[in-house]
């Protein structure tokens, strides 16, 4: 195991490479800079929409993961998978998926307009949150099954041997135990949005923090106030990152023998029907945009210009990369200074994060000759709050668990990790793994600050294809895109998953 | 025995590839992209230079800035018309000292140090089979019944937004908040950028998309499909043109001005059309492919000088927000 000087230089490095770089910006523009109401007005908009997005997404997530937990139906191990898409779809491929189905001329008005009811308007409050539950709830399922799965079979028999109430003994208290670090993650996600926000607002009203520090670099070269929006989106990814970490517990449920789980609870006709309600809705709300953007992509599919394949190649790579990166750097991060460290990262503007390591690197080297490392390192800090919440809540059992046998039997180091912790850690650095592909897979690359003409990723093409007309070819990318963030992360997750029950 | 000529081709294309001068250009993303106009322009300009010029993309005045005068920078080619103040002031650029006289723009043009390369007009696309009655004004598009579906562009975070900002202001000047209370319950949604507002468009989401009075010319030339038009509108179109400046500081003088001299040059010109899917700024009508000859244009343009621009950008952008807002 990591010893803990080396553990705090991770957490230290970490927050540097997030702290830095805004440090920069602040550095070369003097200072901070006052904020107009309207800024404050965005910065209120985007904290409630936030939260309101994050609640509403871990609510949801909470039957579907119970259904998922207890249930076992062919094709739930592609749901389960399928369950990563919409979280790495580039932003507007995303919404037009929505959009076809809740859209003005989408799936639901059409088959709503010959029932004679009135016409579904997606634009507002409701279609922002709408959005970002589409985007998180699925995430926010997949943090709270891996704490179902975690619980030992042994547990479930014992509350039906004692006839004690499942929810009351086991589910509730590991509720508790995951819901505030899942809502931690996708507060600070949305706290970053700003396309889907606009777009679905469907107004000015719908201003967020990042859309003024987009305006304040972009068109008014503002460093100063989009540094200071930068030090404001830090403070609340810290609040929110202690907050949640502070008001989970961590006392798990000790060690099970690793059995397969079997369930006595749950066995009625209504919690059956219950549980497929939650589930078939879940697949509909995911699937159905999912499909939409399948069938957009398919005329073009065939006919993609080859430089698309060749920013396929270039995003294969940043994303094995990254997800080795992440995966190693996530190792020697899973306390809880490593888990808050790590929020930061998604916290901040990309924007004011790519013009950090600009002004940075800018004495030192040419730019665009580090695109693709800076890619990585960003990628790395974008994917790691995702991974650490998924790996930790499984360390800390490990740790729990099996630490003082551990300790007696005096492993220590290498084989302290190959005999206990990694074979616990399996199925979540699977999906950690899995997720982190994706993610990189599907980012935009750092901000262009890095880019030259030839080292485009696959998303960037997307946008190229877009902004010169290309719509088919656009959309048929995008397909590819998906095809391959999922393929990614299935492997992954699989692999975490072999030979182990579910 | 084929691949002993290609190695030996190889091994003599190296060093003189490696040789030869490098021109650096920064240009927006959408310019230097595989399907935009800087692959045809690099290939046409390196055919007579003997150079090897690279483009460098992204956020063409945010990059300048930072960088200042320690710039890579040859040439920047892609200034937004409302948004060239900026960059004046920073001192980074010299004088063209090219002959302005052969540009076509509709507007007099006497600036020294941007030199336009294209330019284009604000206008509403709409597609024909779901837009009955086009309104033929201004005026007419704020009375139209509000089941007229139109995505527009945010001006925080768009050229195209911020033009027609602009443009509102210029055609209702006091009355700008309240042109747009008239459009705000037309208006389906804003987005962050063109693209997305016109895939919303082309998705079927909406049936008039804020673009350019050129955008049909891409439908019509490369998909023979004639539905999309750009409504024309009596009051006149707000224009927009982009141009190139030439870096002060460049270590290439030489090189860089042979560039700003072919931007003007027929070659330049005649690939604009159909790769930027704008108007060459210095290419008499006749010339034009014809798809674009035959596009219905305005007769009236309205333009603010950039300092003008400057000025009136945050009330216009303001009136925007207030009357979107109610």
């Amino acid at each position: 195991m990591a010893s803990r000087a080396f553990q705090l230089g991770a957490v230290a490095l970490i927050a540097g490479l997030v702290v830095g770089p805004v440090l920069a910006v602040l550095w070369r523009s003097g200072g901070i800079t006052a904020l107009s109401p309207a800024d404050w007005g965005a910065l209120r908009f985007t904290v409630w929409q936030a939260a309101l997005s994050a609640f509403l997404s871990v609510v949801l997530a909470i039957p579907v993961a119970r259904a998922l937990a207890r249930r076992s139906f062919p094709g739930r191990g592609t749901l389960v998978a399928l369950m990563g898409a919409p979280f790495i779809l580039p932003v507007i491929v995303a919404i037009l998926g929505l959009l076809s189905v809740f859209g003005g001329n989408g799936l639901l008005n059409r088959v709503a307009a010959p029932l004679g009811l009135p016409r579904f308007d997606v634009y507002g409050i409701h279609g922002v949150i709408l959005a970002h539950v589409f985007f998180n709830m699925p995430l926010a399922v997949r943090l709270i099954l891996q704490g179902w799965l975690s619980i030992p079979s042994e547990r479930f028999r014992l509350a039906a041997s004692l006839d004690a109430s499942v929810w009351r003994l086991l589910e509730a208290p590991m509720l508790r135990r995951t819901c505030p670090g899942a809502f931690a993650v996708i507060f600070v996600i949305c706290l970053g949005t700003f396309a889907v926000a606009l777009t679905l607002g469907g107004g000015p009203w719908a201003t967020t923090v990042e859309l003024a520090i987009y305006q304040a670099f972009k068109f008014d070269f503002d460093l100063g106030k989009a540094a200071t929006l930068a030090l404001i989106q830090l403070a609340l990814g810290l609040s929110a990152g202690l907050l949640a970490l502070r008001f989970a517990p961590i006392d798990g449920f000790g060690a099970g023998l690793d059995r397969a789980i079997q369930r006595w609870d749950g066995t009625s006709l209504s919690v059956r029907l219950l549980d497929t309600a939650a589930i078939a809705l879940a697949a509909a709300f995911l699937l159905v945009p999912l499909a939409s953007i399948a069938l957009a992509g398919l005329p073009g599919l065939f006919q993609l210009p080859p430089q698309v394949w060749e920013a396929t190649m270039r995003s294969l790579a940043v994303a094995l990369g990254a997800t080795g990166l992440t995966v190693a750097v996530a190792l020697m991060l899973l306390n809880r200074a490593g888990e808050t460290a790590a929020l930061l990262g998604i916290s901040v503007s990309g924007l004011v994060l790519g013009t950090g390591y600009f002004l940075l690197l800018q004495p030192l080297i040419r730019p665009s000759a580090v695109a693709l490392p800076v890619t990585l390192v960003v990628n790395t800090l974008m994917a790691l709050p995702f991974v650490l919440r998924v790996l930790r809540p499984a360390m800390e059992d490990a740790r729990t668990d099996y630490g003082r046998l551990a300790a007696s039997l005096g492993l220590r180091g290498w084989a302290l990790w190959r005999v206990v912790y990694l074979p616990r850690l399996r199925r979540p650095l699977g999906f950690a793994a899995g997720l982190t592909a994706a993610l990189s897979m599907g980012d935009l690359g750092v901000i262009t600050l890095f880019a030259n003409s030839e080292g485009a990723t696959l998303p960037l093409q997307i946008y190229r294809l877009m902004s010169s007309y290309q719509m088919e070819s656009a959309e048929a990318a995008a397909l590819l895109l998906l095809s391959i963030s999922l393929a990614l992360f299935w492997v992954f997750d699989r692999g975490g998953r072999m030979h182990a029950p579910t | 025995m084929k691949a002993i000529p290609l190695v030996a081709g190889l091994t003599l294309a190296v060093p003189a590839f490696s040789d030869a001068a490098e021109l650096i250009v920064y240009a927006p993303d959408y310019f230097a992209s595989d399907w935009g106009p800087g692959p045809g322009i690099e290939a046409r300009f390196e055919e007579r230079c003997a150079c090897d010029l690279i483009y460098r993309t992204g956020g063409l005045l945010p990059r300048l800035l930072l960088e200042g005068e320690r710039t890579e920078a040859d040439v920047a080619i892609g200034f937004s018309s409302d948004l060239t103040r900026r960059a004046r002031e920073s001192g980074l650029f010299a004088p063209h000292g090219q002959d302005l006289s052969a540009l076509t723009l509709p507007v007099e043009w006497t600036d020294e140090i941007f030199l336009p390369f294209n330019y284009s007009h604000a206008a509403f696309v709409y597609d024909t089979t779901r837009v009955a009655e086009v309104p033929t004004s201004f005026a007419a598009l704020l009375d139209a019944p509000d089941d007229v579906r139109i995505v527009i562009q945010d001006p925080r975070s768009s050229v195209s937004g911020l033009a027609l900002a602009l443009w509102v202001q210029h055609v209702f000047d006091e009355d700008a908040e309240d042109a747009w209370a008239a459009l705000a319950p037309k208006i389906v949604t804003v987005t962050q950028g063109w693209s997305e507002a016109y895939g919303l468009f082309t998705d079927g989401e909406a049936d008039m998309v804020l673009s350019f009075t050129t955008s049909p010319a891409y439908h019509i030339l490369a998909e023979d499909d004639l539905t999309k038009s750009a409504a024309i509108f009596e009051e006149g179109h707000y224009l927009l043109v982009e141009s190139a400046a030439q870096i002060a500081g460049t270590d290439q003088p030489e090189l860089a001005a042979e560039f700003m001299a072919f931007i003007l040059s027929e070659t330049f010109q005649g690939m604009i059309p159909t790769t930027n899917w704008s108007l060459p700024s210095a290419l008499p009508e006749a010339e034009w492919p014809q798809g674009f000859q035959d596009l219905p244009l305005p007769e009236t343009v309205l333009f603010y000088p950039e300092d003008e621009a400057e000025a009136i950008r945050d009330a216009a952008i303001d009136a925007w927000r207030r009357g979107l807002s109610n």
